[in-house]
């Protein structure tokens, strides 16, 4: 019996809404995909611009090396923490690095168990972007320990100590939240890699890239088994990553609401937490994908369509985000506690009340311009609202930390927090080291997967006439 | 297309994987053993001191009791390193010209107590006690070893953390009577056992027995239900693991 063949037409194209962008601009074939990607890297001349970028974003990791240098040399002292805020621009910026990677596993991972097209030219670079916001991320939790050069004391080995970790610490699920995230994001992003480096390998005319490229290739040659096996390794890699989408930011959570700390303590954060890293990470994909798409002319790999979309994500994460707050708030009047009533009260009008307003405005009211369809279709107006987010989301960690700290149970122990030039220094250099890496990703690796996207072509649609021949 | 590996890179490549996981394995268990190692801990390592001061001649040969030079190791924290007064109490009468003792007679001569440099030394931020031992049943060598074999001193012990909670997650093993019932055959069941440098145990073959009010008790096993540990832990009120495990008896 003869089968139906799947379609009559090889233009068959994915049904758009009116007025919506498709997820690949017409016109593409095969070859025109992988040349255009193999070109970026292989062809392109490095650039002016680039130059510039990778100079400007070097010289602020090389202020990160130095301010670190000093840190190891004096101590956590050059820092702004005291007591009572203990935690002061470290936990932040940590929780802020982390929770910006998030958007490329939840692209990776997610989309990819829900089959989600549009992710794939976007997914390789958001994966890159997990990898040095971990690395950015974990940079806070070694320098804030004091003393660095023990911070192996973190993971359980038989040490000489005879002690094991404290197992029931929230700051020890975050080692196992953290490393487990860096280890398996790291894994997808070069497996995934893998049939694209083998693309380079066979279009480098360099000799020594293409030994490069080879070696990272593994000998990939594209044989049918190959591909069975590296579909069967990438979907287990996304099931395994998908689970870390939500327990990765609920771990760091956990680090303050196991705690009894009023303003810490409460089970929305958890959720809340999660909700605020998409949201965030979002916000990241597109201050990245906006000028990428430009400066690289991939408008049409990278279409309107997705930059759409993660405004859609980011502003419905961020309306996770402002049930949060609202909640925050809800609960601390609902729970009769003075102590959290008043650390409402304190963070609303007390002398940090600033970074809250700014946190409400940043992240709640200024996001809800998204609604509107000409601001998500105006990579300008969508760049902007974007980093504000990712300062709203920054704002958000301050308020957290800091509001909850500085006024605890006693008065007689309630100070102020001020972050010092080293606080400023440690962070803007983390921004240069994702930076640095980010440029460095652009001009080595496939920024956008060509297999994945050769996918969405008619052409690879593989029909049972063509499987007979 | 040309190959750009040769094929002994397929060979290459997975001897790599095996190797690189096997490195970084025996780099980890090399660095463990190293920090255990005398390299670090100077275990078994004697000192150089002012004087070669032989601990096997005094304690086996003269049967010199521990307590004659340390003084205050059953009343204070620390056991006390003996003034040069106290070995002139003999060395004023034998050897007074012999050359190795000369910086011994110069300290004597000029009040200019004599540097010795300390084999167990523990880190500051460790609170040890010696008194609380010896009173609640750990000997001498149970920490320092057979220092009556020691002809130069030296640290028996690593001193590390899990050195001391080996003994503090389960004092019975190593607790011993302060005394037994005394045997004439035998001089050394006569003194205090804790400072017995040959304590022995008991063990079927080697039944130690306690005198307690008048009554005989005879143990022949150390840990267990009817172990003498176990009964010393009960008789000398040694608190529960529990408590001498937790961090701050060590760390104050």
């Amino acid at each position: 019996m003869e089968q139906a063949t799947e379609t009559k037409s090889p233009e068959m194209t994915e049904r758009l809404l009116p007025g919506q962008a498709p997820v690949l601009t017409p016109g593409h074939t095969l070859e025109t995909i992988t040349d255009k990607i193999v070109s970026l890297v292989l062809r392109r001349p490095v650039t002016l611009g680039w130059v510039g970028g990778f100079v400007f974003f070097f010289g602020l990791m090389n202020v990160l090396l130095f301010a670190m240098a000093y840190l190891f040399f004096r101590g956590v002292g050059i820092w702004g923490i005291n007591v009572p805020v203990g935690w002061g621009f470290a936990i932040v910026n940590f929780v802020w690095w982390v929770g910006i990677g998030h958007a490329g596993t939840l692209i990776s991972a997610v989309l990819l168990l829900l089959k989600q097209g549009w992710r794939n030219s976007i997914n390789r670079f958001a994966e890159a972007m997990t990898l040095f916001a971990v690395a950015c991320a974990g940079v806070f939790p070694l320098i804030h320990t004091g003393r660095p050069w023990l911070a192996y004391w973190l993971f359980p080995y038989p040490n000489t100590m005879g002690v094991w970790p404290q197992f029931r610490s929230p700051l020890l699920w975050d080692v196992f939240a953290v490393s487990t995230y860096a280890t398996i994001s790291a894994l997808f992003w070069f497996v995934g890699l893998i049939p694209d480096l083998a693309t380079f390998r066979d279009s480098a005319q360099n000799p020594v890239a293409k030994k490069i490229y080879g070696l990272l290739a593994m000998g990939w040659r594209g044989s049918a088994r190959h591909w069975k096996r590296y579909e069967s390794a990438y979907l287990l890699l996304a099931g395994l990553a998908t689970p870390l989408v939500l327990s990765v930011h609920t771990v760091v959570s956990f680090d303050f609401a196991i705690s009894i700390v009023p303003g810490w303590h409460t089970t929305v954060f958890p959720p809340y937490f999660v909700a605020g890293a998409i949201y965030s990470g979002f916000a990241m994909v597109l201050v990245l994908a906006i000028p990428i798409r430009k400066f690289y002319g991939v408008q049409d790999m990278m279409t309107m369509r997705h930059l759409d979309n993660a405004a859609k994500v980011m502003l419905g994460t961020g309306l996770i985000v402002a049930y949060g707050y609202t909640m925050e708030a809800f609960y601390a009047y609902y729970s009769g506690s003075g102590y959290e009533y008043f650390v409402l009260k304190n963070r609303m009008l007390g002398p940090l009340a600033w970074s809250y307003w700014c946190l409400i405005l940043f992240n709640v009211l200024i996001p809800q311009l998204l609604w509107i369809r000409k601001v998500r279709q105006n990579t300008l107006a969508l760049f902007f609202t974007s980093l504000v987010v990712l300062l709203g989301m920054w704002l958000e960690r301050f308020v957290i930390v800091v509001t909850s700290l500085h006024r605890d149970f006693l008065p007689s122990s309630w100070g102020m927090y001020t972050a010092t030039r080293w606080d400023y220094a440690i962070y803007v250099g983390t921004l240069g080291l994702f930076f640095c890496a980010m440029f460095l990703f652009v001009r080595l690796m496939p920024m956008i997967t060509i297999f994945e996207m050769r996918m969405l072509l008619p052409q690879s649609r593989v029909t049972t006439e063509a499987a007979h021949d | 297309m040309a190959q750009i590996f040769h094929r002994s890179a397929n060979s290459i490549a997975r001897a790599s994987t095996l190797g690189g996981l096997i490195l970084v394995v025996g780099l980890l268990w090399t660095a463990l053993q190293l920090q255990r190692s005398p390299y670090f801990t100077y275990a078994g390592v004697a000192k150089p001191q002012p004087v070669p001061f032989p601990h096997q001649h005094h304690v086996a040969g003269l049967g010199i009791d521990c307590r004659y030079c340390h003084t205050t190791v059953e009343v204070s924290g620390f056991a006390g390193v003996p003034p040069t007064k106290t070995c002139m109490n003999c060395h004023s009468q034998i050897w007074t010209a012999a050359p190795m003792l000369e910086p011994v007679r110069e300290s004597y001569r000029t009040g200019k107590p004599l540097v010795w440099t300390r084999a167990n030394d523990l880190p500051d931020f460790a609170y040890f006690d010696h008194s609380i031992h010896v009173n609640k049943g750990v000997g001498c060598n149970s920490c320092h070893g057979r220092v009556d074999k020691m002809p130069l001193m030296y640290n028996e012990a690593s001193l590390q953390m899990e050195w001391c909670l080996s003994c503090h997650r389960a004092p019975e093993k190593v607790l011993r009577p302060h005394h037994v019932k005394a045997d004439p055959a035998d001089p050394a069941s006569l003194g205090d056992q804790i400072f017995n440098m040959a304590y022995e145990p008991p063990s079927s073959s080697h039944p130690v027995t306690i005198v307690e009010g008048g009554q005989e008790k005879t143990f022949t096993s150390q840990t267990g239900p009817g172990g003498l540990g176990t009964y010393l832990v009960q008789a000398n009120h040694v608190r529960s693991p529990r408590d001498i495990t937790s961090c701050n008896t060590c760390h104050r």
